[in-house]
């Protein structure tokens, strides 16, 4: 069971919540094991060196030896995560991942760092939006956008868990916290967290809190809005899409990805299939590259705040009157 | 090695190829030059050197082979079936839909295989994880890792060897099979590797280099290379093409070949029944 809280502070870093997570679950079962490629300084997995330091590896600058170590080490029975930025956890990797991970049907697990305007002043060559788009094919994969640090520490611990390629992406530094200490969660289902009448926004990711944001400034002009955070992007949870789709009057997807493969697609999918012939609205990336600057000038500027967000919904929300 | 272990092996060695070339002539084409250029030196690993049950394929405490150069899975195949892995009348259904047996390596299917190959380059990698997985489990195994020389080309390959290296993973053993030729013309040609030997050496392995049909040389670089203390170990494995027919040897393209001429059907035809009277006489005096 999940607990929203009220607040506006920020939580414990993300890279840290991964790394602590980790940390215990490698006290907890030796055959948990990380990897990291030369980005441990960056993600904090160097301080994995600390308590169990036969079983991290820094694999160098070398992304594509990574990931088939990990599954090499599937092969052993050990469980792998792996870390380097989300682009090139995924699209430096991609024939890897399928093939000696998925295809091959081994277990690895991913924390694909500083997705979309994260990668601040890393820029565009570090950007991801597409990361989820290219997980979403390797067949019977995973994937998820941690909302924030209580959910990023569920995903990795539920990941351990598992057999199979997993991907979980999520900023390194603090977002806003959304879910109170002790939440739990159900890998697959979504999370309804307002209820309402007219519109629903489905949300994944650091910008759930956004999305939250956005809905008390609709709440305020007086529509009734639910809200889901969709943060297990596959499998999708078509079941609860589905029933809170009913009956609205706009649908609207919000993800610091491209609007093309990723949850905006997920949605825009399941209501076409299931004859939903409600207006929908993708918020995201729509064929951009990245660029840089600092997180919050990139975030405005691919129209991710949530004023930019509320900018854009305005024509749709005209015609619901 | 006595002579008598010697037979043996180069008489499994000339089952490989029986095997692998029934196979692929009733197939109509497949890829012959690199299941033969193996030949020897996998009658050496599997009817010598490797640690295995093939009664118990996954068994916990076996040797690993990964072939990196999953193109020569009919050989592997028929290794394979004549370890009694499976049965040799499986070897027929080879890339027939839903096949146990697809042209490239697959775990998931066939009973012996140890890793999924076929995208080149990505075998390196996942043997170098079963060496480290076995290496923090404190096993005394051993991983063989076959590259192809063209497969080389992929850069991947380099990552995972100076991973090797670095971590001084001695219990991985890395093999080259150098046949020369990669499916367009002449690795000289295509991509010039130079010299495997000294690259790598200066890669940081411990690299000994053999003639690919030479069994005893193979065992003893296998025996040497298995006593080498923290340090990345190599064979090179100076072979040919469709090593040990002539014919095919000397067949120009001879990556895939296509059986689909009467010159190409009647050396096939002679080659089978030269290979099983040869195999035949030297069991009789083996045994």
């Amino acid at each position: 069971m999940f607990k929203q809280i009220e607040t506006a502070e920020l939580g414990k870093e993300l890279r840290m919540v991964v790394v602590d997570t980790i940390k215990a679950l490698m006290d907890e079962n030796k055959r948990v094991i990380a990897l990291d490629a030369d980005l441990g300084s960056a993600s904090g997995w160097t301080t994995l060196e600390g308590t169990n330091k036969e079983r991290f590896f820094n694999m160098g600058i070398a992304e594509a030896n990574m990931v088939g170590v990990a599954a090499g080490l599937s092969l052993t029975n050990y469980i792998p995560f792996i870390h380097t930025f989300g682009p090139f956890a995924t699209r430096r990797v991609f024939d890897q991942m399928f093939i000696s991970g998925g295809y091959a049907g081994n277990t690895i697990n991913v924390y694909g760092s500083d997705p979309g305007f994260a990668a601040g002043p890393n820029g565009g060559t570090h950007t991801t939006w597409e990361d989820v788009a290219l997980m979403r094919m390797v067949p019977n994969s995973t994937i998820c956008d941690a909302a924030d640090e209580v959910q990023m520490e569920w995903i990795i611990r539920t990941f351990s868990q598992l057999r199979g390629i997993h991907y979980v992406r999520g900023n390194r530094k603090a977002v806003h916290k959304v879910y109170a200490p002790g939440s739990t969660f159900e890998l697959g289902k979504g999370n309804l967290l307002q209820e309402g009448n007219d519109i629903l926004l489905v949300a994944a990711g650091q910008l759930v809190y956004e999305t939250l944001q956005l809905t008390k400034l609709l709440v305020q002009e007086g529509y009734s809005v639910a809200v889901i955070d969709m943060f297990t992007i596959k499998p999708l949870d078509k079941e609860l899409l589905l029933a809170q789709s009913k009956d609205k009057k706009l649908i609207i997807t919000i993800e610091n990805h491209s609007i093309n493969g990723g949850l905006g697609s997920a949605v825009a999918e399941t209501l076409a299939e299931n004859g939903c012939g409600i207006p929908l609205q993708r918020i995201g990336v729509n064929e951009r590259f990245g660029q840089v600057g600092t997180p919050d000038f990139l975030q405005a500027e691919f129209g991710l705040t949530t004023d930019k967000i509320y900018e854009q919904v305005q024509p749709n929300l005209a015609n619901l009157n | 090695m006595d002579e008598q272990t010697v037979t043996r092996l180069s008489v499994l060695a000339d089952k490989v190829r029986l095997d692998t070339l029934k196979t692929l002539k009733n197939m109509g084409y497949g890829h012959l030059g690199g299941s033969f250029s193996i030949a020897e030196l996998l009658a050496v690993l599997y009817g010598k050197q490797m640690r295995i049950r093939p009664q118990e394929p996954r068994w916990a405490d076996r040797d690993r082979l990964v072939l990196s150069k999953g193109h020569a899975g009919p050989g592997l195949y028929a290794m394979l079936a004549n370890m009694g892995y499976f049965d040799k009348s499986m070897l027929a259904t080879l890339n027939e839909g839903g096949t146990n047996l697809p042209s490239h390596p697959d775990r998931l299917k066939t009973p012996g295989v140890d890793a999924t190959t076929g995208s080149l380059g990505q075998g390196t990698s996942v043997a170098a994880g079963i060496a480290t997985g076995l290496r923090l489990d404190k096993k005394d195994n051993y991983v063989y890792l076959i590259c192809g020389d063209g497969e080389l080309n992929e850069g991947q390959c380099w990552e995972a060897f100076q991973y090797l290296a670095h971590f001084k993973l001695n219990n991985c053993i890395v093999i080259i099979d150098d046949n020369k030729k990669q499916l367009d013309g002449l690795t000289v040609d295509i991509m010039n590797p130079f010299d495997f030997q000294k690259k790598m050496e200066a890669f940081g392995f411990y690299t000994l280099k053999v003639k690919g049909d030479d069994i005893r040389a193979i065992d003893a670089a296998i025996e040497e290379l298995k006593s080498v203390k923290d340090q990345a170990v190599c064979l090179v494995l100076d072979s040919i093409k469709g090593q040990g027919v002539p014919y095919f040897e000397t067949l120009n393209d001879n990556h895939s070949v296509k059986f689909n001429n009467d010159e190409i059907n009647q050396a096939a035809e002679e080659t089978i029944v030269a290979l099983e009277k040869s195999i035949k006489e030297r069991e009789q005096v083996n045994v």
